[in-house]
């Protein structure tokens, strides 16, 4: 056997739309077609490509992001890997039993039981009865329903049985799982719960795709990315380079940058930043939308400066003034800055849409003006938080939360 | 629980999938099929259950059904219109008929709307689509059971011995669930592309009970038309069930042969239209 475990090759899926396809026929427009038929010349029928000349290959143990604008192709594709739908054309070679996991809670049924619904629940998602008996334990602990398996799941809350529905499919042991947007699920303490159990998944050696538009948990646990763009392949290859360009192309594509008249050469001057994480499984230069942050930027000098002052600034890639704060005005007193290696450190939160973004220090003292600005290399990555939908944090520049509320 | 799946986690099956597009290939992939019957144990016992706890009776109904239709039919054809029945006392000789009349409706129904009733399932999950007509064929003979109690109760009231002829009762259960499942699998590949079918069938199923021996008997029909009968396989079906748990009836032979060639011809010509159709499921439901 060889090492992958799926090839794909040249793959499309036409879809009819329009009028037509949007609502199912009836007997009286097929026979009413039928008798035009031959009265008329063939009608040219909408169609659109959902997925187009779509190749790749996945290793047996590669965990493979999918991302993509909404409409992309990300889950028709994982539905002609599954066998749900036909390609129109091409074709593909799996290695291997699939599981897939195109929805949590398929198939669960609000009259039966919670214990009921995970035998019912499993046996759809392709696992044997004895499967499910000798994981039935784990299933349900790892569901925290507790008290309530023998409670008919309509009188479930919400969350009780998407954690339900997620614990059966979390202990679907396939060759290869395919999971379309399925972690937004519950609380933010479940939600950990699932990143790490997709991680057990991914760490045992199993294939995994993983289709979602939350760009921390791709970045987390997929090492290779498929950047899907109108159904075709714009980018595939290193996660996190499918992540950066899936981002790049949502901010405005012009980079007009803040201009560049940093003294890069000066003897006092910022060299590199980094982001103090809470979350060691964060890149590096990133932060989660709405979270404390404390950015760490490293200045060096080689002489003493008293009464300085530090201005730093976000900037949207497209020119924007997002924020802007002095050391003065938010009530610092002057710094003195001595010879050698200091750190200054930016306290925020910045409730930003997802996305990437220009950090941007300087550096003044009294009587001397401004004695270094640096543009901040590399840009700063802001996550989606894992407890919102990101597809609702597209809207606008900020993700902030909204009460909203109906009072009588 | 770690430690149980890793027993298994790398256990890699070596099976290989093709995924291409649409050919004139004919497989029914019966190795599926077969593989997935535990699921399809689960969706009948699904059926079974959510059918049961929702009503007050529950499984009562399964007897109610066929009890209410037989005081009914004995009133108004046994003793006001006279429906001559072969012999028999008219409440069992109607009963014999009921039973499978039930089991066929009611697979032929709840078949025919299996695939547009769980278009979740459907458009979601991958498992052989065959198994979403066949379910109810198995639900519906749960119901069959359950009422047959009552006819062996009912003939033993009237004190009718079957004769060494019940033997033969289950290849007739077999032709009126082939029968339900042949149509069934026509108007369930139909029901999803034309919805029209769902409204259809109530009518279908009412015409095809007038049509069906049940209330009066085949005798009633003059000789060189009676084989004819058999074109509706329910017909075969229903006077097989008389003959074999009565000894009495106005069926025959040939009758019984020609209900099964229909069968025949419209089961393989409901496979291949289904199989041509349920690549298409997916995307038209």
């Amino acid at each position: 056997m060889n090492d992958i475990a799926i090839r794909v090759k040249g793959l499309g899926k036409l879809y009819r739309i329009g009028a037509k396809a949007e609502r199912y026929q009836s007997l009286r427009d097929a026979l009413v077609d039928a008798l035009k038929a031959p009265f008329r010349r063939k009608e040219a029928v909408p169609t659109l490509w959902a997925l187009k000349d779509v190749s790749f290959a996945v290793n047996h143990g590669e965990v493979l992001g999918i991302i993509g604008r909404n409409g992309a192709g990300k889950s028709t594709l994982l539905k002609i890997l599954s066998r749900i739908t036909d390609p129109t054309e091409g074709c593909a070679e799996i290695h291997g039993r699939v599981g897939s996991l195109l929805e949590i809670g398929t198939g669960f049924h609000p009259e039966l039981t919670g214990r009921e619904n995970i035998f019912l629940n499993g046996a759809i998602l392709g696992m044997k009865k004895r499967d499910i008996e000798r994981q039935f334990d784990a299933i349900v602990d790892f569901s925290e329903i507790g008290q309530f398996l023998d409670t008919p799941v309509k009188h479930y809350s919400s969350g009780m049985f998407m954690r339900l529905a997620f614990s059966v499919a979390a202990h679907l042991e396939s060759d290869i799982l395919m999971v379309d947007e399925v972690l937004a699920v519950g609380d933010a303490k479940f939600q950990k719960k699932c990143m790490g159990k997709m991680g057990d998944v991914a760490a045992k050696g199993r294939t995994v795709l993983f289709v979602s538009h939350n760009m921390a948990a791709i970045q987390r646990l997929c090492r290779t990315g498929l950047y899907l763009d109108a159904g075709r392949i714009n980018y595939c290859g290193s996660a996190s380079e499918a992540v950066a360009r899936y981002q790049k192309a949502f901010v405005s594509d012009g980079a007009a940058v803040p201009d560049e008249r940093s003294v890069r050469e000066g003897d006092i001057r910022f060299i590199r930043w980094e982001t103090i994480r809470a979350d060691p499984l964060l890149p590096p230069h990133s932060c989660q939308s709405r979270d404390q942050v404390v950015f760490k930027f490293t200045l060096v000098s080689r002489r003493r400066v008293n009464e300085a002052a530090v201005l730093f600034a976000v900037w949207s890639l497209d020119g924007t003034l997002l924020l802007a704060a002095g050391s003065r005005d938010q009530g610092r007193e002057p710094f003195d800055i001595q010879e050698g290696t200091h750190s200054v450190l930016v306290r925020t939160r910045l409730p930003l849409k997802a996305g990437l973004y220009q950090l941007d220090i300087s550096l003044y003292a009294s009587g001397l003006g401004q004695l270094d600005r640096w543009t901040a290399e590399p840009r700063l990555n802001v996550l989606p938080r894992l407890d919102t939908q990101l597809a609702e944090s597209w809207h606008g520049l900020l993700n902030e939360e909204v009460g909203i509320d109906l009072v009588e | 629980m770690s430690s149980v799946e890793s027993k298994t986690g790398d256990a890699r099956t070596d099976r290989v999938f093709f995924i291409e597009p649409a050919q004139g290939r004919l497989s029914l992939k019966l190795l599926e099929l077969w593989e997935a019957r535990e699921l399809l144990f689960f969706l009948v016992w699904r059926d079974l259950k959510v059918r049961y706890k929702q009503t007050v009776l529950g499984a009562a109904w399964a007897i109610l059904q066929p009890v209410m239709t037989m005081v009914v039919f004995s009133v108004f054809f046994g003793r006001l219109a006279k429906v001559p029945s072969d012999g028999l006392p008219y409440p069992v000789f109607v009963f014999t008929a009921l039973l499978p009349w039930q089991l066929f409706a009611y697979a032929l129904t709840e078949s025919s709307n299996s695939l547009v009733g769980n278009q979740n399932l459907l458009s979601k999950v991958y498992f052989p689509r065959l198994v979403f007509p066949l379910a109810p064929l198995l639900a519906g003979l749960v119901d069959f059971t359950i009422a047959f109690v009552v006819l062996l109760a009912l003939m033993a009231f009237y004190g009718i011995v079957p004769t060494l002829a019940i033997l033969t009762l289950p290849l007739l259960v077999l032709l009126a669930i082939l029968t339900a499942m042949a149509v069934g699998l026509w108007l369930s590949a139909l029901n999803v592309q034309y919805r029209d079918v769902r409204y259809t069938i109530p009518f279908l199923t009412q015409f095809w009970l007038l049509a069906t021996p049940i209330a009066y008997s085949s005798s009633l029909v003059p000789e060189p038309w009676r084989a004819l009968l058999g074109l509706n396989p329910m017909a075969g079906v229903v006077e097989g069930f008389r003959w074999a748990l009565l000894g009495k009836g106005g069926g025959s032979v040939s009758q019984l042969v020609i209900s099964t060639a229909i069968v025949g011809i419209l089961l393989i010509g409901g496979l291949v239209y289904f199989h041509r159709m349920e690549r298409t499921f997916a995307d038209r439901v």
